[in-house]
């Protein structure tokens, strides 16, 4: 891209979002989806990146009935219903926290870092939450 | 003036458009605090603020109830001042403040409840206003 007299803004806004942080211990995780679902709304092209203890969002058999709570992991797995296909988590993350790709729920790419690191490079927006 | 793109490396001799949004409570934190300065700081410098979104525990930024001992300052107050005086198109996340019981005269009236709480400096709105801001920002800029 390059700063032409390009006086329309492009159509879709490449937005990347970057959950790090543990499902039920603080809203982080859930204000990150509101934001995420809202711009898939609006039809923007939308990167969703599990980091440090943000992979915790994404194991599977997650039951919050328990502490009265909504399951996050179910709301994370409609994810592709609204048109978002990209989904990632950060290898490093994983394997610092032993946890195993089978692990995960469905539809999840594992990236490693200079992956994630293009990705953030190449997007429009960031939210890190 | 050629359309800054955000993939690229601004180069900040030129004016930046900026949204700014807050996710953290007053008092608790630094955060907040730190948000409102970095907003003086950037007008100050000739750049724009395009919105100000207050989501999650930051729309208690925006309640008008709170008293604060005379030593201290009333960062509510400051906010208020602050959007007032420049004319800041400022959002409150209706849903986050709705639960936080931060309300303005038509939200207090539906619920049938005694007061508004909000400033009336800052409308309540949908996060569509914080799409809309990422659109049309060169720089979205999260505290908290």
């Amino acid at each position: 891209m390059t700063d032409t007299e390009n006086t329309t803004k492009p159509p879709k806004s490449r937005i990347t979002f970057i959950s790090r942080s543990a499902p039920y211990g603080s809203n982080r995780a859930n204000l990150c989806l509101d934001i995420a679902l809202a711009s898939a709304v609006f039809e923007q092209d939308v990167s969703y990146v599990f980091l440090d203890d943000g992979v915790y969002q994404i194991l599977r058999g997650q039951d919050a009935s328990i502490i009265k709570s909504k399951t996050l992991g179910n709301a994370l797995e409609t994810l592709g219903l609204y048109g978002i296909e990209n989904v990632f988590a950060d290898e490093g993350s994983l394997k610092r926290r032993n946890i195993d790709g089978t692990e995960l729920l469905a539809d999840i790419q594992v990236i490693n870092s200079d992956a994630l690191s293009e990705l953030i490079k190449s997007s429009d927006t960031v939210f890190n939450l | 003036m050629p359309i800054l793109v955000k993939t690229t490396r601004l180069d900040y001799t030129q004016i930046v458009k900026f949204s700014i949004v807050i996710y953290a409570a007053p008092y608790s934190s630094e955060s907040a605090a730190t948000a409102l300065r970095f907003a003086k700081s950037l007008l100050a410098q000739g750049h724009e603020l395009y919105r100000l979104f207050f989501f999650g525990d930051g729309v208690h930024n925006a309640a008008k109830l709170a008293v604060v001992a005379q030593d201290e300052i009333n960062l509510q107050r400051q906010w208020d001042d602050f959007i007032e005086e420049h004319g800041i198109d400022s959002v409150i996340c209706v849903s986050s403040a709705l639960r936080r019981g931060v309300l303005d005269h038509t939200e207090a009236e539906r619920h049938e409840l005694d007061t508004a709480s909000a400033h009336e400096s800052s409308k309540l709105a949908g996060l569509g206003q914080l799409i809309d801001a990422t659109l049309h920002s060169d720089r979205v800029v999260n505290f908290g």
